[in-house]
């Protein structure tokens, strides 16, 4: 009988670039400025390092395939490098190379690092990926927030509301991302903006104006792991470990079956349900102290927050105008800026998120540190939702201190 | 006997009026035409799209079913010179195996000549019925006559034996004479039009005559008791015909010039469409094609016309779809005659895997999903493994036609950054009626239409254009119910 991950594998330092668009650095670049930071965060120097994952997904734009462009940006002592790339659960997906590697006792110290170098495509927005030699021939030439907002106009149905006051919950989502990054030195879009503003905003993809659409950045981040007892034994007092790691793969209903309504993320709710068992959660909302979850779109967040347990069916958009995701509010979500601000280099995206889950919970987080009744966090969770609601992959992470 | 036993006539929606052409070009030809408008294809049609929709129409609800062993399509607007455009719409029709395709081309007659080799072939009883098809999309040189004058459209005729039909065959003939009136090379863009009255009184003054004397001789029928003429000419070229041949002055039917345009070879079996859904039953009908010679054909209006079954998939139907559409640039942009910024999403490379597309060809091109043997989930794609959660079984797919299946909205959205030639590129999922899901492309859906919950149809359309390798790709596009075909 598997045990699960919960309590095997400490993250003992972690990592993670400036995100923007760095016309400066290369993907080579970005992968040394966020291992610079883990390794000393660390007390790790390279040599250590056992094995390593890469996590890209547009490599045609930045990187050549496989693990080497890792192996080369650091100079890694000839140790095995693999490539990993799952949609936007990519980072995530590398880190669970990393973890599970030590957690198999195969290896005491890996590297999981996420990297994407967007901003020399030319053009604003992500660049498009073929689908393969069929599904070009008949899907829709879609675009990410094109894909996304079918959400919006499906949810709107569902639960019979006007899709202005949709739209208000979803302006709110993205303001509160402002909000947070301008307090996050690190996070791609800073400046601070008015609900009046994102609702004013020119249409990308209806419901979704240019505020609904998460920043397109070059960035990398980048966690080492080990077993606790080294990380102990490393004078780390304080000891993140990773409580439960898990994916689920759509399998075509979304895409083909009559039961899906458009409106909801099924493999959110069934990746959700396998990471509290695995982390031994049975009340979402009063145990986890802070969310980071895939607001690639304003609207991808709102359903999340029914998908991931947050928010009763249809609440969602109540719940949001209420306050409850704000940074100050029951479950913070975001604190970092998000993917909306943040930014979103694809492979990187999912150990960002765990970037400010470890940083919170460590008490590191400055401005935008959080309090829980007056302590610091002691659990998060990150999710990330790769490839579109027609047909994806959802990762989840859930972290926290060694004792909890 | 040999008779017309269905049709079906497909126009584009949208609708050039002419004084936008006017307008634009008045500094360089101030006496263009103001009044009227004319029919012209999306970006995503052509003629070969357009066939398609003008076969559905002829044939009910339930194409893959209709009774017909041969296809023959005509046009001077093929969208490939060689691959069979006849198989093609045979394809999407999910009529491909034992059929018999043939491709009419070469001259504004070819529309005629088809339906007329389709008579002269029936008259072995044997012989199965065939559906002809004749569409038209020709471009013409912005600020020439032409542009105002040509139209898009396509018109389908199902030629068999029956008692209760649309029209009886009484008799045809062909004459064949290279008289140059206008001609377009092999790859050229337009056409090459000679002087009017040349063409009125050297070609069909000279060329007509015989061919109408033969055709009545033929059926024992004197030119006065002609109650419809099909001739798509000018008002002055049929009056020159009347007094030529004896044709009363106030039998030629309206060439919907004010409406739609020429369409070409299409344009005959399009008039007598449209005829056939006003004629009386016994009425006699000469259809005239023209172009390097002339077909003439005569006809009896049978019991079915004038009634409902001509005008279910006909040409008032499609002509009330048509939206008119004042934006000259748009026409220009739809006919790719102004190169318009499309971004660099448009520099993608559209190679088709041709060994990938003929395993899918059914799933793509016949919109051919499946349903379950075993829990009866219809689903789309079609692939190997059930996707119902409930089921999941291996190898237990039939084949369900779904182009013909209606669906309504379940979500959708308008997409301003994807790349199309026409933005927003509109997109979404559909819900089968009889279950299923699909991801699909809208079109002739203009920004603000959609609505969840919202009937939809599907129509034959170009997918994507492969500029590199001049190759189309064709797929099903979902089309709010209430517009062009429906």
């Amino acid at each position: 009988m598997a045990r699960g991950i919960r309590d095997q594998v400490a993250i003992v330092g972690m990592g993670c670039s400036r995100f923007g668009e760095r016309w400066e650095s290369g993907a080579d670049d970005l992968m040394l400025e966020a291992f610079q930071e883990a390794s000393a965060d660390a007390g790790i120097e390279r040599d250590r390092l056992e094995a390593a994952w890469l996590g890209v997904f547009y490599q045609e734009q930045s990187t050549s395939k496989s693990g080497l462009p890792l192996s080369m940006a650091l100079r890694l002592p000839n140790i095995p490098v693999t490539r990993v790339e799952n949609l936007c659960a990519t980072g995530t997906e590398a880190l669970r190379g990393a973890v599970y590697a030590v957690a198999s006792g195969a290896v005491d110290i890996a590297l999981a690092m996420g990297v994407e170098k967007l901003k020399d495509t030319g053009f604003g927005g992500l660049p498009e990926r073929p689908k393969g030699t069929f599904e070009d021939l008949w899907q829709p030439g879609f675009t990410p927030p094109g894909a996304f907002a079918q959400l919006g106009a499906a949810y709107a149905a569902k639960h019979g509301l006007p899709m202005e006051e949709v739209k208000r919950a979803m302006a709110h989502i993205s303001w509160k991302s402002h909000e947070n990054a301008a307090l996050n030195p690190k996070a791609h879009l800073r400046n601070r903006i008015s609900i009046e503003q994102i609702l004013q905003a020119p249409m990308i993809a209806y419901p979704l104006g240019t505020f609904d659409c998460c920043g397109v950045s070059d960035g990398a981040a980048c966690a080492i792991v080990t077993t606790p007892e080294i990380a102990r034994s490393l004078g780390h007092r304080e000891v993140v470990t990773v409580k439960a790691l898990q994916l689920a793969s759509s399998n075509g209903v979304e895409l083909s079956h009559a039961s899906w309504d458009g409106a909801h993320t099924p493999t959110t709710r069934i990746a959700a349900a396998r990471a509290y068992r695995e982390a031994g959660i049975t009340d979402p909302a009063g145990e986890i102290d802070l969310i980071e979850v895939h607001d690639c779109f304003s609207i991808t967040e709102l359903v999340l927050m029914e998908d991931l347990g947050f928010s009763a069916a249809g609440r969602a958009t109540f719940d949001v105008r209420d306050g409850r995701y704000d940074r100050t509010g029951a479950v913070p979500c975001q604190v970092d800026g998000g993917l909306k601000c943040f930014g979103h280099p694809v492979g990187a995206s999912g150990l960002r998120m765990a970037y400010e889950v470890y940083t919170q919970l460590l008490g590191r987080a400055g401005e935008r540190q959080i309090q829980r009744a007056g302590r610091a966090p002691a659990l998060g969770l990150t999710h990330n939702l790769g490839g579109i609601p027609n047909r994806n992959v959802t990762s989840i992470a859930i972290l926290g201190l060694m004792d909890t | 006997m040999r008779a017309l036993l269905a049709l079906g006539v497909y126009l584009p929606r949208w609708r050039l009026a002419r004084s936008a052409i006017a307008g634009a070009h008045g500094w360089f030809n101030p006496n263009l035409p103001k009044g009227g408008e004319r029919s012209y294809t999306s970006w995503d049609e052509d003629s070969l799209t357009m066939a398609v929709e003008a076969a559905r129409a002829a044939s009910g609800t339930d194409t893959t079913h209709s009774a017909f062993g041969a296809l023959a399509f005509a046009s001077t607007t093929f969208p490939f010179a060689d691959r069979s455009n006849a198989g093609l719409v045979a394809a999407a029709l999910g009529r491909e195996g034992a059929l018999q395709v043939r491709d009419h081309a070469g001259s504004q007659r070819a529309g005629t000549s088809a339906l007329l080799a389709a008579f002269q072939a029936a008259a072995d009883p044997a012989c199965p019925a065939t559906l002809v098809v004749a569409s038209e999309s020709r471009r013409a040189k912005p600020a020439s006559p032409q542009e105002s004058s040509y139209g898009h459209g396509a018109a389908a005729l199902l030629v068999g034996h029956g008692e209760q039909v649309l029209a009886e065959y009484l008799a045809g003939t062909s004459i064949t004479a290279d008289f140059v009136d206008h001609h377009r090379a092999t790859g050229a863009a337009f056409d090459y039009t000679l002087e009017e009255r040349w063409v009125r009184d050297a070609g069909w003054g000279t060329l007509l005559p015989p061919a109408v004397a033969e055709v009545l001789r033929l059926a024992g029928v004197t030119a006065a008791h002609i109650d419809h003429c099909v001739l798509p000419a000018s008002l002055a070229t049929q009056k020159a015909a009347a007094k030529a041949t004896g044709l009363r002055d106030t039998c030629f039917v309206d060439t919907q010039a004010k409406r739609v345009g020429d369409t070409g070879t299409a344009h005959p079996l399009l008039l007598l469409a449209a005829t056939l859904e006003q004629a009386q039953p016994g009425a006699l009908i000469l259809v005239i094609g023209f172009g390097q010679g002339v077909d003439a054909l005569l006809l009896r209006a049978g019991t079915l016309a004038g009634t409902p079954a001509a005008a279910l998939g006909g040409f008032t139907k499609a002509l009330q779809s048509g939206r008119t559409d004042t934006a000259y640039t748009r026409y220009l942009a739809h006919q790719q005659l102004l190169e318009m910024e499309l971004g660099m999403r448009g520099e993608r490379d559209n190679r088709t895997a041709q060994s990938a597309a003929w395993r899918k060809h059914r799933t793509v091109t016949a919109l051919i999903g499946g349903r379950c043997r075993d829990c009866g989930t219809v689903q789309y794609p079609l692939t190997r493994a059930c996707v119902n959660p409930e089921c999941r079984r291996f190898d237990t797919q039939e084949e369900a036609r779904l182009a013909d299946m209606p669906a309504r909205v379940k979500t959708f959205t308008e997409d301003w950054l994807a790349y199309t030639p026409a933005p927003p590129l509109v997109y979404g999922n559909i819900a089968f009626a009889e279950g299923g899901n699909a991801f699909i492309e809208f079109t002739d859906a203009a920004p603000g239409e959609m609505q969840v919950g919202q009937a939809v149809r599907f129509a034959f359309r170009v997918k994507d254009r492969d500029t590199v390798r001049g190759f189309h790709r064709y797929f099903w596009k979902a089309v709010p119910a209430g517009t062009a075909g429906d």
